[in-house]
């Protein structure tokens, strides 16, 4: 399975991805932003970091950058797309996902390992995971709190739609295990066709059991599903 | 314009320093030539007042590829492989603006590491702060944790390491120290000293702009109450174009194309472009109309002093312009041809094709003053402690007293504003006795650590500057490392006082002696005087980074334990060292006496052989002794783990304090699985090391069997609470 990752300049999680992804066989390749092309890809990834320092608005100006038309364009003919952290505020820059990212409740920068559970594992992206499977995964951002209108949650719900949710080691979605503040706990979003997902935890820092755990394997491994 | 007695004292000169300039240039100086003298003289860059006790430290070694004197130290750890590192305070401008200055120490330190060809991979930190209760602590707190965070997260750096500190005698003067390593191939190490004459002189990265200028003096000076004014000498941290010069840096570096690379640090392009010249005994002269500046009608003085980040200077090979320029054309950075190397030996400056300054190299550099300051020994205080007098305590209340202290609580609520995962090589991370970082794509490791104690430095400066570096060096061993070298930061009041100039000596006396001991060698390292404000002057607070080598990632420790009914061995002597222990601090408020003794022997043999055990897998888990003594010190294994610890009391006990709170150095706690015992203590018993077996472990409880008995649960509870109650 061919994979691209685009590089923004201040992408920092590109590096992390591209190991993950070579880990489990992906052939990858780096897409720096000035390309205007994008080459025959099965899965894009849009990684996390800081792409252009997080000016004007986290992913705004990535959300107008010259390859973006074309990540859009593979998009919306059903190429498979993921949006890790600051790739999920990316994708929700460009339209590509509904909602928005707001700054973390606490108005501090969070660095941890918490519990998202898997909503949904009928889609591409979660097909190897078990039904509210509950998983150990790393976040860092300081812009996660997921918001969005009153519409778009009732589709998110009502398609099942939303991707992961936090929670506490039980499995149980309350306040407390809501690190960043988002609405419904929520950690990651599809698109109506299911071919994006937009998440803010850190499945690629999930692939090793020295570093972590192998938490976030099963999301590589369903997409070669 | 004359140089008047004023403008010599705004520069932060004295008036026989003017005098020597006047000699070295025969002439007066104009105001430009002023400017750099005094940005090249001040202490901050020329160590005029350290650099005849800093060339006793030990800086050699096998491992040692370039000790101090380049912007960074080199270590070598085998497979080509090399371990740059170094690190830097930046405590005036922290207390000034906690969150710009505290992002661009952490800019400036990364910089010293990229420059010389390294990538980096890791952040440390180590941050005083003045009582927790004082009206200026909070808000400089915030600013710097969100200043350290800010840049580092951004440039994708992971943060792995730390030590946050508060008393008293920071109240007016914070400290805020970075460190940062990069790994490099060791054929591929690039230096700043230039070659070649005719050869260009390039500057990149951001535009110049007016901050910073006289950033370096005010770094050499003390506080006082107008020093919010020095506001605008503090500079303003871009992570997101560090990164990108960064990157670029790098890529350039993939080719031969770089004969010499300096970044513009404290006192910008004044000293990059000295440092070179003299380095290379050349000269060098800039077209200062070329820089790119970002603001307007800006004067070759600014120019020349101001401390803009996130910019290099580069001397590139004959016929590689316009490739290298390519690179910085695709990062969107400034790319500048500004001058060019001479043959004569001095730092030429025009502006619109006139000169507007000359000055020989070497009156920057070499000639720069060098003083033997006056210094007096430290009286060793007398005072002996009766604990028979203090008010009755028992152990669990002394306990819960230190662990949920300010200083001895935990402090994840700082490290988690730290991005400590990013570059996924991180094995262990803050809250360990050491941050391990695997070598990428390779089954070793490196452990790094910083470590200081102030109050030991203050109460006995030779004993607390070998303690130090035997703390660090433990904290390494207690990971599994094999300790390699240090880089140190050296944070002291005012050396023209004869009491802090004491306190400098003594410290570097003690910190020599233990490296030698150790070999353990100091390969960077950076001084910082004039911490003080109105004549009053912090403690003593040298800070040790090391680093070490893991060679095999097949077993990683930890302080946690790992199993129940292990059997737990406390290696080392206790003697029962009360004095200056946190126990007397935190319970009793008392602040005298000596340091506990460090017996360079002991620590040496004792660390030598727990590396063996760890590598010979016969540990399953282990943790240093250190502050707080070793009730502290199994809580803290505790806390970090699913077991508690049943602790039987020594027969023979003259006092249970003493024992269980007394802070005696070169100890260290093993778990040991029971089949392994026999083995583990006659390892120890042939090698002459002393241990005590003192117990088990078990589930749910800290237990000193007759004494006392908490719940894990409870004493993560109060190990936790303080900052949420701040």
């Amino acid at each position: 399975m061919k994979s691209s990752v685009i590089v923004f300049p201040g992408s920092n999680c590109d590096r992390d991805v591209s190991v993950a992804l070579e880990k489990m066989q992906f052939k990858n390749q780096m897409i720096w932003h000035k390309e205007t092309k994008l080459p025959k890809s099965d899965l894009i990834v849009v990684p996390g970091g800081f792409s252009y320092g997080d000016y004007l608005r986290s992913g705004a100006i990535a959300g107008k950058s010259l390859i973006i038309d074309e990540v859009i364009k593979a998009a919306n003919d059903g190429c498979l797309v993921l949006g890790i952290c600051n790739g999920f505020q990316i994708l929700t820059e460009t339209g590509l996902l509904k909602g928005t990212l707001l700054r973390n409740k606490n108005l501090k920068f969070i660095n941890k390992d918490i519990q998202i559970k898997v909503m949904n594992n009928q889609t591409r992206f979660s097909n190897k995971y078990k039904k509210d499977q509950v998983l150990k995964i790393n976040i860092a951002h300081n812009e996660g709190n997921f918001f969005t209108d009153s519409n778009h949650l009732e589709e998110l719900n009502k398609d099942n739609l939303i991707a992961f949710k936090y929670c506490n080691e039980k499995g149980n979605i309350n306040d407390s295990a809501n690190p960043n503040g988002s609405t419904n706990n929520i950690a990651g979003i599809y698109n109506t066709k299911k071919n994006i997902l937009g998440m803010m935890p850190h499945p690629e820092r999930m692939v090793d059991n020295l570093i972590s755990n192998t938490d976030g394997m099963n999301l590589f491994s369903s997409l070669l599903n | 314009m004359k140089i008047t007695n004023q403008i010599i004292e705004d520069h932060g000169l004295k008036q026989e320093e003017f005098e020597n300039i006047k000699k070295l240039l025969e002439r007066e100086p104009n105001l430009l030539e002023l400017g750099i003298f005094s940005a090249m003289w001040n202490e901050h860059c020329s160590y005029k007042s350290s650099r005849l006790h800093l060339k006793n430290l030990p800086t050699r070694g096998k491992q040692v590829i370039q000790g101090p004197g380049e912007n960074a130290g080199v270590i070598d750890i085998g497979d080509n492989d090399a371990i740059v590192f170094k690190i830097e305070s930046h405590n005036h401008p922290s207390f000034i603006e906690p969150y710009q200055g505290a992002a661009t120490g952490v800019g400036g330190i990364l910089r010293d590491v990229f420059t010389m060809g390294a990538r980096p991979i890791a952040l440390l930190n180590s941050i005083h702060f003045g009582s927790p209760n004082h009206p200026k602590t909070r808000s400089l707190l915030n600013g710097v944790v969100s200043g350290i965070g800010g840049y580092g997260n951004c440039i994708g750096i992971p943060t792995v390491a730390g030590e946050t500190k508060f008393n008293d005698t920071y109240n007016e003067n914070i400290l805020v120290n970075a460190m940062a390593v990069g790994l490099a191939d060791k054929d591929k190490i690039f230096y700043s000293k230039a070659k070649g004459l005719n050869k260009s002189v390039v500057y990149v990265g951001s535009k110049t702009g007016r901050d910073g200028i006289h950033g370096a003096s005010m770094a050499s000076a003390e506080f006082d109450e107008n020093s919010e004014e020095k506001k605008p000498t503090v500079q303003v941290g871009d992570p997101f174009t560090e990164k990108l010069l960064m990157e670029a840096c790098l890529e350039l570096m993939k080719d031969n194309s770089i004969i010499s690379i300096q970044d513009m640090g404290a006192a910008g392009l004044t000293s990059s472009s000295v440092e070179m010249a003299s380095k290379g005994m050349l000269g060098i002269e800039l077209e200062l109309d070329k820089i790119p500046c970002r603001e307007e009608n800006m004067t070759p003085y600014e120019m020349m002093l101001s401390e803009s980040q996130e910019r290099m200077l580069i001397i590139l090979e004959d016929d590689k312009e316009r490739d290298a320029k390519k690179i910085f054309d695709k990062w969107d950075l400034d790319f500048v041809v500004i001058g060019k190397t001479t043959g004569t030996n001095k730092l030429t400056l025009k502006y619109n094709n006139k000169i507007e300054g000359e000055i020989p190299i070497d009156a920057l550099a070499n000639k720069a003053p060098i003083y033997d300051r006056k210094w007096i020994r430290k009286k060793i205080s007398k005072k002996k402690i009766n604990l028979k007098k203090l008010k009755k305590i028992d152990i669990e209340e002394a306990l819960i007293k230190i662990i949920s202290s300010p200083n001895h609580s935990n402090k994840s609520w700082i490290t988690n504003q730290f991005d400590q995962m990013v570059m996924c090589d991180t094995i262990k991370k803050s809250g360990s006795d050491a941050a391990v970082i695997r070598i990428h794509n390779k089954d070793k490791a490196i452990a790094v650590s910083v470590d200081s104690s102030a109050n030991y430095c203050k109460s006995h400066p030779i004993t607390g500057g070998k303690q130090i570096v035997c703390e660090n060096w433990r904290n390494l061993i207690s990971v599994g490392a094999k300790p390699l070298a240090i880089t140190n930061c050296l944070n002291f009041g005012n050396p023209e006082n004869e009491k802090v100039m004491g306190e400098f000596v003594e410290c570097l006396e003690g910190i020599k002696e233990a490296c030698e001991f150790l070999n353990y060698p100091v390969v960077s390292g950076n001084v910082s005087f004039y911490n003080g404000t109105n004549q009053k002057n912090i403690d003593p607070t040298p800070v040790i980074g090391g680093v070490g080598l893991i060679n095999n990632l097949s077993r990683p420790v930890g302080h946690n334990f790992k199993k129940d009914k292990s059997i737990i061995l406390l290696v080392g002597k206790t003697f029962g060292h009360l004095e200056q222990s946190c126990f007397l601090k935190e319970n009793y408020s008392i602040f005298d006496g000596m340091p506990p003794e460090v017996n360079l022997l002991n620590e040496k043999n004792n660390g030598e052989n727990i590396l063996k055990l760890i590598q010979e897998d016969l540990v399953l888990s282990l943790h240093d002794v250190s502050n707080g003594g070793l009730i502290v010190a199994l809580s803290e294994m505790a806390m970090s783990s699913n077991y508690g610890v049943k602790i039987q009391k020594p027969k023979k006990l003259s006092n249970m304090f003493e024992y269980f709170f007394g802070e005696d150095q070169s100890r260290y706690i093993l778990e040991i699985s029971p089949d392994n015992s026999k083995k583990v203590e006659k390892i120890l018993k042939s090698n002459n090391i002393y241990f005590e077996n003192i117990g088990i472990t078990q589930k749910e409880y800290v237990e000193i069997e007759g004494e006392f008995k908490s719940s894990v649960k409870d004493l993560f509870k109060v190990n936790n609470e303080w900052y949420n109650t701040y």
